[in-house]
């Protein structure tokens, strides 16, 4: 613990710091450009100068640790004289241009210029222009901008893990290129936010919109199951663009593509009025009309004739409403888990990603079972990918192979391997015995099958055979695609007792047993496999899959535009925040099942978002505890079975178009026509 | 005695005389008045009137959107939404300034980067409706297009002392 001397304050600071750090411990800011507290040190930039105590020259405090006794000064005429002839090199070469860069009123060159910076040029000569590169359809270069900080270049290699961002030539020649094809990654927008000046911009945000007139919301991410913090930024009704938020134990500073760059898609497609199908058309209609023709289906109807399925991307208020209202209606068919994965709702640590994403950081030994983790969850998957550079990490994987950004051992395909593992067999069982923390990570493919139960069942056994879950630590981890499906399980959005699941509602709605469906933003299902008998009731926000099929059709409110919980894969607690209205006549979605309920006679006892959260918290308590995890205790879940030899399918087909909000985006269309989904790539719901 | 000429002087009518005495001079000198419409007084080149958005010699229009004037503006009269043109580069969509809101401060032209927008000399532009005053860019463009030379000379007469 060496203590040293910043500005004559004394200051004890942990071992393997930086003076930096030090610095700011002590509550001295340092202008930096190169340094970034989540990539490894370049010392580059030479701007976080600083005096030294017998020290012939200032020091560069990033790359300097901080030592015993040492005495620091950063407010001396020396210190001021050395930043100030670095930011006179820098702007040499950069470009007067900030009022046509995006940058402008968030650029850290922009506002270190303010302090550091000579009103004038001394400089005569040409200076350096530079081709702009290709980096794909998510990054605009202005490469006559770049300072050389090599920011983009770490955060390639060591976050995202793909080494396709480099430096080529030296001193003034030294260009950042990727040889012109797009970064194949989908951490590629944090290169953005990393870069420290305009020469890496957001290509679909583009001239839109200037800092200083957007309206910042802080929310919470649904596109995935991780909750990534995040913080809209709306001007007027539009969203215009999402950017990460820093929370530690979830997505750090990052922010994966898709939760970053759908929000196009939250402008297009929109349910923003209700619709009624009247001779088989769909056509516009008033809320009451809409009302009416759904009460005018439902009444006399039996409960066991009604069910309601809801969606991903559904917050737990409205998942509720639409429960209380099912019990008014009688009905016991009701299932969160559109894609008929069998978890048992019952036990919570059967469907939790117990270890926590912060806990990956202390697991030694992973075993990922179908799950494709750089797809479904890139943030998760980046957290492995931390804790594989820490070193001693040993990863194997079940499933289909996939290039995860870190070695995997494959050890298997389908859960006949699984099964063998379960019995100690294999190299990889000796690892997982001998590693002191091991964790399993169990996938959606392997939970979706027919086998499903069995395949929690043998995860189950993998965890207990290696004692994955001990005192203090709980290795077994089911890895959610979906941002509702945990808060879904947890306020009990599931068959009742004598109730359909989701494969009975649709082989019921099929058969002519159900009658009249509530789809609560589910679009994931398979439409046809429903027939055309049921009466299908849609409350959703885009014109997806399930407005398709509806016959009523109620506008809701996408992610952005209401208060709402959300429970991540975690068990974390989050909550997301209005940042824009909804169009048109779309409302808040739990106000709709409100209002239904007084049309359908049985109305629901909350008049106002407190009471629902009142409710929220009377249903479980773990909604009470806001952004933190409530370990779930053990116990036995999945039911006995070999299960089939069929290996393991995929997920995430497409990473780039998995839910109505991402398949309507113009980005998210690009990237994944540019992006190379190759041979995996699937169609998907909306392909023509 | 100062009665005598206190008395003098009512007498005369000297209150009077004085008075035609000044109206005469000012006969005889040259007039203030203007005849205007027909005839306009000077104004400075600094002076604050009418918007105009311009263009450069080659016809390319200057506002690059950069948004300054919007941001600047103190009574947010002004209205810009950009986008990409589709040789990429950066250029307003939409212009738009409610010359209703505007107070004629002047500080759009100072933060102006490029000198695209400006206050022109023209202060007739009185319109019979309220909606005629929302200007947008064709408009705004028009006026540069219209004044392009007077609002040149103007700033080329004010530039040694910007």
């Amino acid at each position: 613990m060496p203590k040293l001397t910043i500005d004559g304050q004394e200051i004890v600071v942990e071992n393997g710091m930086t003076v930096l750090q030090a610095c700011e411990q002590a509550g001295v800011e340092i202008p930096r450009f190169c340094y970034h507290e989540r990539l490894s040190v370049a010392g580059n930039c030479r701007m976080c100068l600083v005096e030294m105590e017998r020290s012939p020259k200032p020091v560069a405090s990033c790359a300097m640790p901080a030592g015993e006794g040492m005495v620091i000064r950063t407010d001396t005429p020396l210190v001021k004289k050395a930043r100030k002839g670095v930011m006179e090199f820098l702007l040499i070469n950069h470009p007067l241009d900030c009022p046509i860069c995006d940058q402008g009123g968030e650029c850290d060159l922009q506002d270190q210029a303010m302090a550091y910076g000579f009103d004038r040029s001394r400089f005569e000569e040409n200076k350096r222009a530079v081709k702009e590169k290709y980096m794909g359809p998510l990054i605009k270069t202005i490469m006559t901008r770049c300072i050389h900080c090599t920011r983009c270049v770490r955060f390639a290699t060591e976050i995202a893990g793909v080494e396709e961002i480099g430096a080529l030539g030296r001193g003034e020649h030294l260009e950042i290129s990727t040889l012109e094809h797009a970064v194949n990654s989908e951490l590629s927008g944090n290169l953005v936010d990393v870069c420290p000046v305009g020469a890496l911009t957001s290509r679909p945000y583009a001239f839109t919109a200037r800092p200083w007139e957007l309206r910042k919301t802080y929310s919470v991410d649904v596109l995935d199951a991780v909750g990534a913090n995040i913080r809209v930024d709306t001007r007027g009704r539009e969203v215009m663009r999402v950017l990460p938020r820093l929370h530690e134990d979830v997505n750090e500073d990052w922010l994966a593509d898709k939760s970053r760059y759908a929000c196009d898609g939250l402008s297009r497609q929109r349910l923003d009025r209700p619709y009624l199908r009247r001779g088989g058309k769909l056509q516009e209609a008033s809320w009451d009309e809409a009302f009416g023709a759904t009460r005018a289906r439902l009444d006399g109807l039996s409960g066991d004739k009604i069910a309601a399925l809801a969606g991903d991307q559904c917050d737990a208020e409205s998942m509720l409403a639409l429960k209380d209202l099912m019990a008014g209606l009688k009905s016991p068919n009701l299932d969160c888990r559109q894609d008929g994965a069998k978890l048992d709702p019952s036990q919570r640590a059967g469907y939790l990603f117990n270890t926590g994403i912060a806990g990956i950081e202390e697991a030694d030994a992973i075993l990922l079972v179908a799950t494709n983790p750089r797809w479904e969850a890139p943030l998760i998957n980046a957290r492995i990918r931390k804790r594989f550079l820490l070193g001693g990490l040993k990863v194997g994987a079940i499933g289909v192979p996939k290039d995860l950004s870190y070695p995997v051992a494959q050890l298997g395909t389908g859960p006949q391997d699984l099964a063998e593992l379960a019995a100690g067999k294999g190299d990889f069982a000796k690892i997982l015995s001998a590693a002191e923390r091991p964790m399993i990570v169990l996938g959606m493919a392997g939970l979706t099958r027919a086998d499903g139960a069995a395949v929690l069942a043998l995860a189950r056994q993998v965890a207990e055979k290696f004692k994955m879950v001990r005192e203090g630590w709980n290795g077994f981890n089911v890895l959610h695609t979906a941002a509702a499906r945990v808060a879904g399980l947890d306020l009990g959005f599931v068959p009742g007792p004598g109730g359909r699941d989701t494969v009975g509602i649709l082989d019921g709605a099929a058969k002519g047993d159900i009658e009249v469906l509530y789809l609560l933003g589910a679009d994931e299902i398979d439409m046809s496999r429903l027939g055309d008998k049921a009466f299908v009731i849609y409350q959703g926000h885009h014109g997806d899959a399930g407005a398709h099929r509806a016959d009523v059709i109620l506008p809701g409110a996408a992610y952005t535009e209401k208060n709402g919980t959300y429970t991540n894969t975690e068990g974390r607690v989050q909550l997301g925040r209005l940042a824009a209205f909804p169009p048109g006549e779309a409302r808040e979605d739990w106000t709709i099942l409100r209002a239904l309920s007084e049309v359908t006679g049985t109305p629901l006892p909350y008049d106002n978002l407190g009471e629902l959260r009142q409710r929220l918290v009377a249903v479980n308590p773990v909604f009470a505890a806001l952004d933190t995890r409530t370990p779930a205790a053990w116990g036995a879940f999945g039911a006995a079975g070999k299960g089939d030899a069929a290996p393991f399918g995929e997920t995430v087909g497409n990473y780039y178009m998995t839910d109505p909000i991402s398949r309507s985006s113009e980005t998210m269309a690009k990237c994944s026509a540019e992006l190379g989904l190759g041979p995996q790539a699937q169609a998907t719901g909306t392909h023509g | 005695m100062a009665l005598l000429e206190r008395g003098a002087y009512g007498f005369w009518l000297g209150e009077i005389v004085g008075g035609m005495a000044l109206t005469l001079r000012y006969f005889f000198k040259r007039k203030v008045t203007l005849n205007y419409p027909y005839e306009k007084g000077p104004l400075s080149p600094r002076f604050r009137g009418e918007h105009a958005l311009r263009r450069y010699p080659n016809g390319e229009e200057r506002c690059i959107a950069c948004k300054l004037c919007e941001a600047i503006c103190p009574a947010q009269a002004i209205t810009i939404e950009a986008e990409p043109r589709d040789d990429g580069s950066r250029r307003t969509t939409r212009y738009d300034i409610d010359m209703t809101k505007c107070i004629y401060c002047g500080l759009c032209q100072e933060a102006c980067p490029v000198d695209a927008i400006v206050e022109g000399p023209n202060f007739e532009f009185a319109t019979e409706t309220r909606e005629e005053l929302m200007y947008d860019k064709a408009r705004l463009l028009g006026n540069g297009d219209r004044w392009e030379a007077e609002i040149a000379a103007n700033l080329a007469a004010d530039a040694p002392y910007r």
